[in-house]
């Protein structure tokens, strides 16, 4: 599983900004820490503000601010804004596709979108945000030792 | 999944999909009811208000162990959440899980200002499936007007300190994929997928 590079730093963005809500954060300190351009993640940015899930701040030291419900918006809920989760049939036309291998490769393949589907949907920011400082008390656990 | 840089495709129509707003029957041992739907709606500014006035009214909850009394408010909370009244299902779980801790198997209600709002039904297996013994947890349903209070959490908190008792290091569950609310909820609480793969087969 591979997430697109504009839909990763989404996730980045909102997970940022969750963290710390009702705070506003300036979009070139995610761009630093991410190690991306500024105006790529103006562009994700500026996707995320039009759905809702973040505002923009303005003024010195503007930014964005977290406007959604971490314990309600999903990993879906974000990633679908970025990629396709879900192509039509016109969408998922590949070679071959109406052969008895076609069909068979094609139903072996849903499955596997499926259940990454329902993982997606049923990890909420605020789970992914816990998942976070679990992995980083491990982590630094493992430092200490 | 992507096969040689292309996407492949889903039969899941996600937009249609809504999300479950349903009660937590997982895989219960048997006669799990469909959890009822309810529409996708963002949380607004009155909604957050009337949460919090239902809170801040909300009297402390109480995790015990079911006793014969409960049944009619286990089976009025499993039907209200599944839209399925399953009397003599509900009679036959409280004869085999009720009454405090038998052979591992726990069933625990939730209570808040004298009334059963919630329950859990939980089991110790052993072996099963190869798998050293192991908390099951086969339903959790909180009835709606409880929920957002921390009732389910509390439900599972009591379960876990059960199993614990028995000695088991590992909690279990298994429940519809598209139940995206009871997933998300189990996934609150720190589960992520296990080792195992659940198949099934249409029967001719």
């Amino acid at each position: 599983m591979k997430l697109q590079k504009n839909t990763r730093l989404a996730l980045y963005s909102v997970l940022e900004f969750a963290a710390v809500p009702g705070r506003h954060v300036a979009a070139f300190e995610i761009a630093e820490k991410y190690g991306v351009s500024p105006h790529h993640l103006a562009k994700v940015l500026s996707e995320l503000a039009r759905e809702g899930i973040v505002e923009s701040v303005r003024g010195v030291g503007g930014g964005y601010r977290f406007t959604g419900n971490a314990r309600r918006l999903t990993l879906y809920d974000v990633i679908r804004r970025f990629e396709e989760l879900s192509p039509t049939d016109a969408e998922r036309r590949e070679t071959g596709e109406r052969t008895p291998a076609g069909r068979a490769i094609t139903t072996v393949l849903s499955e596997i979108d499926e259940i990454a589907q329902a993982t997606f949907r049923s990890i909420t920011i605020a789970t992914m945000l816990r998942i976070m400082a679990r992995q980083d008390t491990a982590a630094g656990g493992r430092k200490a030792k | 999944m992507r096969i040689n840089g292309s996407e492949a495709g889903s039969r899941m129509g996600s937009e249609g999909r809504k999300r479950r707003a349903g009660g937590g029957k997982t895989a219960a041992p048997k006669g799990s009811g469909a959890a009822s739907r309810a529409p996708v709606r963002r949380r607004g500014p009155a909604d957050r208000a009337r949460t919090a006035s239902r809170l801040q009214a909300q009297p402390p909850i109480a995790i015990r162990p079911a006793r014969p009394g409960d049944l009619a408010a286990v089976t009025a909370i499993d039907a209200r959440v599944t839209g399925i009244a399953k009397a003599a299902y509900w009679r036959g779980i409280l004869r085999r899980y009720g009454n405090g801790e038998r052979e591992g198997r726990h069933l625990l209600v939730a209570e808040a200002g004298g009334e059963v709002v919630g329950f859990i039904i939980g089991e110790v297996r052993d072996w099963e499936f190869g798998s050293p013994p192991c908390g099951w947890v086969f339903a959790i349903d909180v009835h709606p007007d409880a929920r957002l209070s921390g009732v389910g959490t509390k439900l599972l908190a009591a379960m876990v300190r059960g199993f614990r008792r028995a000695g088991v290091r590992t909690i279990r569950t298994i429940l519809a994929r598209e139940n995206s609310l009871i997933l998300s909820f189990f996934r609150s609480q720190g589960m992520m997928a296990g080792p195992f793969i659940p198949l099934e087969m249409e029967l001719d």
